[in-house]
C-alpha cells in the first residue's frame, strides 16, 4: 500500500519537526482555548503575525514540509492553560515571559519592545495581588508555582494540531511501544500495578476494567472515549481534547491494544465544538500518518476511531446511556449487569473511560507505573485535574498531586476567596462544592483535607469529574442545593420512578423550605425522599442526586433550620423570607411609613428610629415605597 | 458442608433455602418460591427494563438491589422484605400517586389496577408530597383503545410489548424527565398512527393509562330499547377466562352459565361465534384447496386477526393477495345473521342488534372498517370484551356462580370442537386441517387431534401429509413473529400452503380484552380448555356440523359459491402507516398546480424514487416551472411491488421512471397551459 | 386500482407565499441535503443522532414530515424518532431565531449571578422561559447548563461566539448592537 510506503517512523517525524524549527529562535504561544478564545486570542494571534511581518521579522505559523528563514519567530497557538481568567495569555520562548489580558492594541507593543529590544513589559505581567510583584513567568506565579502539571503537560505548550510536535514532546512512543513490545496482558497489568483509578467519577480501578474487557473472548471489542463532560462546573475534559488530542488519542490506542479492540469512539458533548474539531484533525493526521487506521507500527492491528457529538443530555456521561446514545438510542441507562465490558456497543465488550484517565495512560506508559504511584496517595495514585471556579480569585484549570490538601488548592493556588464584587475576602470562606450534582460540599472543617477518592466519599463528597467551586459566606446553602436539583431535575432522563419523581418532589421541598413554607416535618420528608433515591435509583446520576442535598443537610442544618424555624435566610439570599427592616441611622422618624403600613407593624416615637415588629408585618412592601430617606430596607 | 455435583444449586431466600432451576433472575426465582415480589415493569416475555424500583431485594454482601437484574448465584443469600425495603417502596409508590390522576373510583381498572392494589399492600395511607400531575387529554380516538397519560407511571410495558413482540413502535417515549411520557409520534392521535389496535399494550398496562374502549352503554340501551332484538355472539376464547373474575380458574369453562348471565342481562338470542368458525373452515378450506390445485396465491395467510389484516395492510401490501378472502368469523357471524335471523326471527332489519363479546380489542376495529358495512349498516352493531361483559354481569347484580347452565340458542349457537379451538394459537389452522384431510383422501378422518401444530413456539412449522398430499403449514402468534416470517416468504426464502397469524401471544386466548391475570400461565391454561371442550363435544370437524350442512342448502348455496361470496368473503386494501404525513418539497403559488406526488418510502427509495425526485426538481428549476408544478413527498401509495410510485395528480405511475413521470407532467399541463 | 389514494392537505411547514421560486429552491436544495446526508450514513439507524444533527443544522429546526422522511429511511418507527428527537436539549422542534443566545447557567455562572442576565435578557425581548423565541423570529433566548467556560463566568453564548463575564447591562447592550445591525440591513 502506498500509505504504508510514505510512511515515516516516530523518530523521523521528530527530526523532521527538529530540522524545521532549528531557524526558530523565538516563540510566542498564545492560548487558544475557548476561554481566551471568548477574550480575543484569535484577534491577538492575527495582530500579531501582522506586526511581527510588519517589523521585517520572517514569520512562521506551521511548521510543515519547509524550513523557515533563519531567526524566525515561531507564533503558534495552544490548547488552554488554565489560567482563563487572566486570559488572552501569551508566552514567550525561550524566554519564558507570560503576558496576561493581552489584546491587539498591545501587540506592537510586544514587537517592539519585547522582541525587538529584549524588554518585559510590566503592564502585561501578572501581578500577585498577595505580593504586589509582577510575575515574570508562570514559574513565578502561585497559581502554576503549586501545581503539578501531568495529565496537562503538554496542554498550553503544544499545538494541539500538530501531530509533529506531539511526536517531538515524546509522543506516540508509548503507544508504539504498546504494541510492538507488550502484550495486552503486560499492559493491563502495568496500568492495575499504577494504581490508576477512573477519572470520570467512580474511582473505578483502570487496569482491573481492562482487564475484565480483555479477557472476554467475543474478537469485536470497542473502546470508547467519554467526553460527556455534563458537569455545570467542570472542564478539564474540554481543556484536553482542545489542548492536546494526541495525548488522548495515544492513551486510547494502548487502551485498544489491552483490550483487543479494533474500533475506538470519542462521544464529546456538543458544547465543546472546538474540541470536536480538533479531534476530528487529530483522528484525520493521525490516520494519514499511519498511527490509526490498519496495520498500525506494523503489526497487523487495526485501529479506526470515530468522534461522535453528543445532543445535550448530561445522562450520557452515564456509560449505558452513552452507549444507548451512540446506538441512536434515548439516552438511558441500562440495569447493569450485563456491564458494558461484558456486553457494551451493539452488545460487544467495551471499555469505557473518561478523557482524564485515558490521557493519564500514556504518561505511565512512559515513565512507569513506580514512577505514576510516586505522586499522590497510596489509594489515589496521580495528579487530578480540578476545574477551579466560583469566588476565588484566580480560576481556571489546575492539576495537583492527590493528597493536596483543600485550603492549598481555595487558598494559594486559588488566591483566596473573593466577595461578589471580586474583590479579596479573606474571611469570606464558606463551603467548596465538589464534584458537581453528584458530588457534596466541604466547609472550613475540610480546608486541611487531603483530597483524594477515598478522604471525600468519607465525608459525603466525590471527586466526580473534577468541578470544585468556590463559595463565599454570602451564599445561602439552601439555595446552592436547590439549584443542583433543579440541574438534575432537568437532566433526569425520567426513566426510573426514584430518580424521576423523587428529584421533582426533593426540589418541590427545596422551594417550600426556600418560599418559606417548610417546616422540621419537609425537613424530615427531605431527608427520607434524599435516602431512598441515593439507594434505590437505577444509575449514578440518580444515586447520586440527592448527594448535594444530604450533604448540605449534614454541614449546614443550621440553615436549613432557620430557613423552617424562623422563616429566616441567613445570607439574605431568599427572596420570599426577607423581611423589610428600618436602619436606624436613617430614620429620621417622619412617621410617614407607620401610617401607610397596613397591619400595623412599625412602631416608634416621632423623631425617633421606628421599628418594624416582624410578627406583624405581612411584607407587603408599603413602608419601603413611602420611606424618603432610603431608611427602609430588605433585610 | 458436602455439595454433591449432582445436587442443583440452591440460594437462601428470606431463611429458606431455593433451587435454581434456570430462572434468569431472582424476580422469577421469588416468584417460584410463591414469594410475590411487586413490580411494575418487569414481564417476562419483555426486555428486562429496572425502571419501576419497586423489586428490590436486600442480599448478603451486596445491599438492596432490584432483583428483575439480579442473576441467582449458588449460595446467594437474600430478604425480600425489611424495613428499610418497605419505606423503599412505600416511597416509590408515594412518589408515583402525588403525579398520578387518582381518580381511581370512575377507573375501569379500579380493584384490578396494580398501583392501586399496592397502595393497599404497602398501607400508603396519605400522600405527603406535592401534587404535580398535569391534566393531559385523553385520546379517545382509536375505536379499541383509550389512551389515558393521566394515568401513566411510564413503566414502559407499552412501549417495549408494542416494539419487542409486535414490531410495531406506534407509541413511545418522548420528552426526558419530569416531561416524560409515552405518545404516538408527534403525540398524535392513536388511531391516525400505525396502532394495530391489538391491545397488547392495554394487556400490560399496570394501571387504568391504556384501557380498551367501553361500548357497554350503548349496549345497554339497546337492550333497553324495546323495539330492538338484541343478539350475541360469543368468541371461543372468551368462555375459558370469563369465569376468572368469579373465582374459577384458568381454562374452566364458563360456557353454561355465560349464556344464562347473558339471558339475565336482556339479550334476545345468545348465539356462538364458533358457529361462524365453523363456517369459516368450509369456506377456507375450499379457498386453500382451490389455491392448491391451481399453485396461486401461496401461502394462504388467514385473515381472522384484524390486527393481522391491519399490519399486512400496513408492512405487507405486496402479501395481501395471498390473505384469505375469507372475512374473519365475526363478520361471517354479522352478514349471515343480517342474512336470515329478520326473516327467522321475524324482526325488523333495522331493529335488529348483532352484539359480540371477543377476547380482543381490534375486533372492535374491524367492526367498524368499511368494508363490512353495507347501507351503512355495520355487520356487527357492538363489539364488547370478556372484561366489559363481566362488568355488566357485576352492574346486572348476578351471582355468576350460582346461575343454572343455559344452552346457546340454534342455530346460529351449534358448533363444532374445530370452531371452539380457533381461540387458541394452531386452531384455525387445526380446524383447516380436519376438514382439508377429509376433502383431499376423501376418507373419513378417525384421528382428528393435529399435534404437530400446537404448541406455544412463537413460529411453529410442519408438514402434514393428507394422504398422497403434503400440506406445508406455519403458526405464528405475536407480531414480531408474523413479520420475520411474513419477510421470508416475500423474499421467497420460505414456502409453505398455510401460513395462521394471531397478534395476540397464544392467540386469542391472550387477546387485550381477556380479565387482567397476574397468573403467567393463565394464557396456556384457557388454550387447555378449549382443546378439552373440543375433546368432549361429538363432532370436531366443521364439516360435521348439521347446522352449517343446513345453512348451506337451504341459505348459501355452494361454499365459495356466488352468494358465500358476497356474503361471506371480502378483501383489503393497502393502507398508509401514518395519515397526514406528505410534506411538500416545492410549494405552488397556484390554485391547480400539477401536483407530482413522489413516494419516499422505504421501497420506493431503494429503487430510485429519490433519484427522480432530483430530476423532478431540477427540471422545474431549469424550466423555470415554480408555480405551475407542485412537488410533495410522500409516504407509500402501498404499492411496493410496483416500486418506485409517483402520483401525478391522482395518476398512479408504477415502476416510475423520469421520463413517464414528465411525460404525464406535461400531459397533465397542457390543457392548463393552453386554455384559450 | 390505478388512482393514487387522495392525499390530505399537505403541511407547509414555513409557507412564503410571496416568493413561492425562492422557497422553493431553498427547500429543494435542503430536502436533497436532507438525502444526500441519509446517503452518507446508509441510512444506519444506528447513525440517527448524527444524521438529525446534520439536518437540524441545515434547516435549523427539525419539522415532523422531515422527522417522518427520515423514520421511512433507516427503517425506524416514527414515534422512535420522535422520542430521540425530543430527548436531546439540542434538538428542537420548532424554529429558533436568527440569532440564538444561550446563557450559561452552570455552577460557576449560577454562582456569579447569571439569573439577572437571563431576567434582563427575557425583559429586553419580551420572552419568558416557555416563550423562547421572539415573533419577528430574529432571536431565541435559552439556558444551557454550563458550556465549560467557567474561568470566564458568567457567560454567553451568541450563535457562535462566547461573551465572557458578562452583566445584565453588557448582555442587553450586545442585543441592542445586534437590533441596530440588523435595522440598518
Amino acid at each position: 500500500m502506498s500509505i504504508a510506503q510514505d510512511r515515516m517512523t516516530l523518530e523521523q517525524i521528530a527530526e523532521e519537526y527538529a530540522r524545521l524549527s532549528e531557524p526558530v529562535t523565538r516563540r510566542i504561544i498564545i492560548c487558544a482555548g475557548t476561554g481566551c478564545v471568548a477574550n480575543g486570542s484569535l484577534k491577538v494571534h492575527a495582530a500579531l503575525r501582522d506586526a511581527v511581518e510588519q517589523a521585517g521579522l520572517p514569520v512562521t505559523i506551521e511548521l510543515k514540509t519547509e524550513a523557515p528563514p533563519e531567526g524566525s519567530v515561531h507564533i503558534s497557538r495552544s490548547g488552554c492553560q488554565g489560567f482563563c481568567q487572566q486570559g488572552p495569555l501569551l508566552t514567550i520562548l525561550p524566554e519564558g515571559i507570560l503576558y496576561t489580558h493581552v489584546h491587539a492594541p498591545d501587540v506592537q507593543e510586544i514587537v517592539e519592545r519585547t522582541l525587538m529590544h529584549g524588554e518585559v513589559i510590566d503592564r502585561l505581567l501578572f501581578n500577585d495581588p498577595a505580593t504586589g510583584c509582577h510575575c515574570h513567568g508562570i514559574d513565578d506565579i502561585p497559581f502554576y508555582q503549586r501545581q503539578q502539571r501531568t495529565v496537562l503537560k503538554e496542554c498550553g505548550v503544544i499545538c494541539p494540531e500538530d501531530l509533529a510536535e506531539y511526536v517531538s514532546h515524546g509522543g506516540y512512543f508509548a503507544a508504539r511501544r504498546a504494541y510492538c513490545d507488550m502484550s495486552p496482558e503486560q499492559i493491563c497489568a502495568t496500568i492495575l500495578e499504577s494504581g490508576l483509578r477512573g477519572r470520570g467519577g467512580g474511582g473505578f480501578p483502570t487496569g482491573r476494567k481492562w482487564e475484565l474487557t480483555r479477557i472476554q473472548t467475543e474478537p469485536k471489542k470497542y473502546i470508547v472515549c467519554n467526553g460527556d463532560e455534563g458537569d455545570p462546573g467542570a472542564f478539564m475534559d474540554r481543556s484536553v481534547m482542545e489542548g492536546n488530542p494526541h495525548g488522548l488519542l495515544e492513551g486510547m490506542m494502548i487502551a485498544a491494544r489491552a483490550i483487543g479492540a479494533d474500533a475506538g469512539l470519542i462521544y464529546v458533548r456538543a458544547e465543546y465544538p472546538l474540541a470536536v474539531k480538533r479531534l476530528k484533525r487529530a483522528v484525520a493526521d493521525a490516520e494519514a500518518m499511519g498511527l490509526l487506521g490498519d496495520d498500525i507500527f506494523d503489526t497487523g492491528l487495526t485501529l479506526r476511531i470515530e468522534v461522535m457529538e453528543g445532543a445535550g443530555a448530561f445522562v450520557c456521561g452515564e456509560e449505558t446511556a452513552l452507549l444507548a446514545s451512540v446506538e441512536g438510542k434515548r439516552g438511558m441507562p441500562m440495569p447493569k449487569p450485563p456491564f458494558p465490558a461484558q456486553k457494551g456497543l451493539d452488545g460487544k465488550p467495551t471499555v469505557i473511560n473518561n478523557v482524564e484517565t485515558l490521557a493519564s495512560v500514556p504518561v505511565i506508559m512512559r515513565h512507569g507505573a513506580a514512577a505514576y504511584k510516586a505522586v499522590g496517595t497510596e489509594k489515589s495514585p496521580g495528579t487530578k485535574t480540578f476545574a477551579l471556579t466560583g469566588h476565588v480569585a484566580n480560576t481556571g484549570l489546575i492539576e495537583v498531586p492527590f493528597g493536596t490538601t483543600l485550603g492549598e488548592i481555595v487558598m494559594n493556588i486559588g488566591g483566596g476567596v473573593i466577595d461578589a464584587k471580586g474583590n479579596p475576602d479573606p474571611a469570606g470562606f464558606k463551603a467548596v462544592q465538589i464534584g458537581g450534582p453528584s458530588g457534596g460540599c466541604l466547609t472550613q472543617a475540610h480546608l486541611d483535607l487531603p483530597l483524594d477518592f477515598d478522604s471525600l466519599r468519607e465525608v459525603g463528597a466525590m471527586v466526580g469529574s473534577g468541578g470544585l467551586v468556590v463559595m463565599n459566606k454570602k451564599t445561602c446553602m439552601v439555595k446552592v442545593a436547590r439549584f443542583f436539583m433543579q440541574f438534575t431535575q432537568n437532566e433526569s432522563c425520567g426513566k426510573c420512578v426514584l430518580c424521576r419523581e423523587g428529584t421533582k418532589q426533593m426540589l418541590a421541598l427545596l422551594d417550600d423550605i426556600i418560599e418559606g413554607n417548610g417546616t422540621r416535618e419537609t425537613l424530615v420528608l427531605l431527608e427520607t425522599v434524599a435516602r431512598v433515591v441515593a439507594k434505590g435509583s437505577l444509575c449514578g446520576l440518580g444515586k447520586t442526586a440527592p448527594s448535594p442535598v444530604l450533604s448540605t443537610l449534614r454541614y449546614f442544618r443550621d440553615e436549613y433550620l432557620a430557613h423552617v424555624d424562623h422563616k429566616h435566610c441567613p445570607t439574605g439570599n431568599c427572596k420570599a423570607l426577607a423581611r423589610p427592616v428600618i436602619i436606624e441611622e436613617k430614620c429620621k422618624g417622619c412617621t410617614v411609613c407607620g401610617r401607610k403600613c397596613p397591619v400595623g407593624a412599625i412602631e416608634g416615637e416621632r423623631k425617633q428610629p421606628h421599628h418594624i415588629n416582624p410578627e406583624v408585618c405581612i411584607n407587603c412592601g408599603a413602608c419601603l415605597e413611602t420611606c424618603k430617606f432610603g431608611a427602609i430596607v430588605y433585610n | 458442608m458436602e455439595q454433591k455435583t449432582d445436587q442443583k444449586p440452591t440460594v437462601l431466600v428470606d431463611g429458606r433455602e431455593v433451587t435454581i432451576d434456570g430462572e434468569r433472575n431472582l424476580l422469577e426465582l421469588c416468584r417460584k418460591a410463591n414469594i410475590d415480589i411487586p413490580t411494575f415493569c418487569y414481564h417476562s416475555n419483555l426486555s428486562v427494563y429496572g425502571a419501576c424500583r419497586l423489586c428490590l431485594v436486600d442480599v448478603k454482601g451486596r445491599g438492596v438491589v432490584t432483583s428483575c437484574t439480579t442473576i441467582p448465584e449458588a449460595g446467594m443469600e437474600f430478604k425480600t422484605t425489611t424495613g428499610e425495603i418497605r419505606e423503599m417502596r412505600k416511597i416509590a409508590v408515594e412518589l408515583l400517586l402525588a403525579n398520578h390522576d387518582m381518580d381511581c373510583p370512575t377507573c375501569p381498572k379500579s380493584t384490578t389496577c396494580k398501583l392501586q392494589d399496592l397502595a393497599r399492600k404497602l398501607g400508603v395511607r396519605e400522600v405527603r408530597f406535592r401534587k404535580t400531575n398535569r391534566v393531559e387529554p385523553i385520546d379517545r380516538s382509536s375505536p379499541s383503545i383509550e389512551r389515558n397519560p393521566n394515568r401513566c407511571v411510564l413503566c414502559g410495558d407499552c412501549v417495549r410489548m408494542c416494539d419487542e413482540v409486535q414490531s410495531i413502535g406506534a407509541i413511545d417515549f418522548a420528552y426526558r424527565g419530569s416531561e416524560c411520557s409515552v405518545v404516538p409520534a408527534f403525540g398524535k392521535d392513536l388511531n391516525t398512527v400505525e396502532c394495530v389496535h391489538c391491545g397488547q399494550c392495554v394487556a400490560v398496562c399496570p394501571t387504568g393509562a391504556l384501557t380498551p374502549r367501553s361500548e357497554i352503554d350503548a349496549v345497554w340501551a339497546d337492550i333497553d330499547n324495546p323495539k330492538k332484538v338484541v343478539v350475541a355472539q360469543v368468541a371461543p376464547a372468551v368462555r375459558v377466562a370469563f369465569g376468572e373474575q368469579f373465582g374459577l380458574a384458568p381454562g374452566a369453562a364458563a360456557t353454561g352459565r355465560m349464556v344464562a348471565a347473558l339471558r339475565r342481562m336482556g339479550f334476545d338470542q345468545v348465539y356462538d361465534t364458533s358457529f361462524a368458525a365453523d363456517l369459516t373452515v368450509i369456506e377456507e378450506g375450499h379457498e386453500l384447496l382451490g389455491r392448491m390445485a391451481s399453485g396461486e396465491k401461496l401461502p394462504i395467510f388467514t385473515s381472522c386477526c384484524p390486527a393481522w389484516v391491519k399490519f399486512s395492510e400496513q408492512y405487507f401490501p405486496e402479501l395481501l393477495p395471498n390473505l384469505s378472502s375469507c372475512k374473519s368469523p365475526q363478520e361471517m357471524f354479522g352478514s349471515l345473521a343480517r342474512y336470515i335471523l329478520p326473516k327467522q326471527l321475524g324482526v325488523a332489519p333495522e331493529d335488529l342488534v348483532i352484539v359480540s363479546i371477543m377476547p380482543c380489542t381490534a375486533k372492535k376495529f374491524e367492526a367498524k372498517r368499511p368494508e363490512f358495512q353495507h347501507d351503512n349498516i355495520p355487520g356487527v352493531d357492538h363489539v364488547l370484551t370478556t372484561q366489559e361483559l363481566i362488568t355488566m354481569t357485576d352492574a346486572a347484580g348476578l351471582n355468576f356462580p350460582s346461575l343454572e347452565p343455559e344452552s346457546f340458542d340454534m342455530p346460529l349457537g351449534f358448533k363444532t370442537g374445530a370452531g371452539v379451538i380457533f381461540g387458541s394459537s394452531g386452531g384455525v389452522t387445526e380446524a383447516v386441517l380436519r376438514f382439508a384431510a377429509e376433502k383431499v383422501t376423501g376418507k373419513p378422518l378417525t384421528q382428528v387431534e393435529f399435534h404437530e401444530v400446537r404448541g406455544n413456539e412463537g413460529i411453529r412449522e410442519a408438514t402434514v401429509a393428507l394422504g398422497e398430499a403434503s400440506v406445508r403449514v406455519a403458526i405464528v402468534h405475536g407480531l414480531a413473529n408474523a413479520r420475520a416470517l411474513a419477510e421470508r416468504v416475500r423474499d421467497g426464502h420460505a414456502h409453505y400452503d398455510v401460513v395462521e397469524v394471531m397478534a395476540c401471544p397464544g392467540g386469542c386466548v391472550g387477546g387485550a380484552g381477556q380479565p387482567v391475570s397476574n397468573d403467567p400461565g393463565a394464557r396456556a391454561q384457557r388454550a387447555k380448555g378449549l382443546y378439552e371442550a373440543d375433546r368432549t363435544t361429538d363432532l370436531h370437524k366443521s364439516q360435521d356440523n348439521p347446522m352449517i350442512r343446513e345453512m348451506y342448502e337451504t341459505w348459501l348455496g355452494e361454499p365459495g359459491g356466488p352468494l358465500a361470496h358476497e356474503l361471506l368473503h371480502t378483501h383489503y386494501a393497502s393502507r398508509k402507516r401514518i395519515t397526514d404525513s406528505d410534506f411538500t418539497v416545492l410549494p405552488s403559488a397556484e390554485k391547480r398546480p400539477v401536483c407530482v406526488s413522489v413516494c419516499v418510502g422505504t421501497n420506493c427509495y431503494l429503487k430510485g424514487s429519490q433519484e427522480i425526485l432530483s430530476k423532478v426538481l431540477n427540471h422545474v428549476e431549469t424550466n423555470h416551472l415554480h408555480g405551475a408544478v407542485e412537488v410533495k413527498g410522500t409516504f407509500c401509495f402501498e404499492n411496493c411491488g410496483q416500486a418506485p410510485n409517483v402520483a401525478v395528480n391522482n395518476q398512479l405511475i408504477e415502476s416510475a421512471t423520469f421520463e413517464k413521470v414528465m411525460e404525464a407532467v406535461n400531459e397533465a399541463s397542457c390543457p392548463a397551459k393552453s386554455p384559450a | 386500482m390505478n388512482t393514487a389514494p387522495a392525499a390530505p392537505e399537505a403541511i407547509t411547514a414555513t409557507a412564503a407565499p410571496s416568493a413561492p421560486a425562492e422557497a422553493g429552491a431553498e427547500r429543494t436544495r435542503k430536502f436533497e441535503k436532507c438525502v444526500e446526508v441519509l446517503n452518507r450514513y446508509h441510512r444506519n439507524p444506528a447513525k440517527l443522532i448524527p444524521i438529525l444533527q446534520e439536518i437540524q443544522e441545515s434547516y435549523r429546526y427539525l419539522p415532523e414530515e422531515v422527522l417522518v422522511f427520515v423514520a421511512t429511511s433507516v427503517g425506524l418507527p416514527p414515534a422512535r424518532v420522535f422520542g430521540v428527537a425530543t430527548f436531546y436539549a439540542h434538538f428542537t422542534l420548532k424554529p429558533k431565531g436568527k440569532y440564538v443566545i444561550r446563557l450559561c447557567d452552570g455552577t460557576a455562572c449560577h454562582v456569579r449571578a447569571s439569573q439577572p442576565i437571563l431576567d434582563a435578557l427575557r425583559g429586553r425581548l419580551s420572552l419568558t422561559a416557555t416563550e423562547q423565541t421572539t415573533p419577528d423570529m430574529l432571536f431565541t433566548v435559552e439556558t444551557v447548563s454550563c458550556l465549560g467556560a467557567c474561568g470566564l463566568a458568567p457567560v454567553v453564548v451568541i450563535n457562535e461566539d462566547v461573551h465572557g463575564q458578562m452583566t445584565p447591562e453588557t448582555a442587553v447592550a450586545l442585543v441592542d448592537e445586534i437590533c441596530t445591525k440588523e435595522q440598518g440591513a
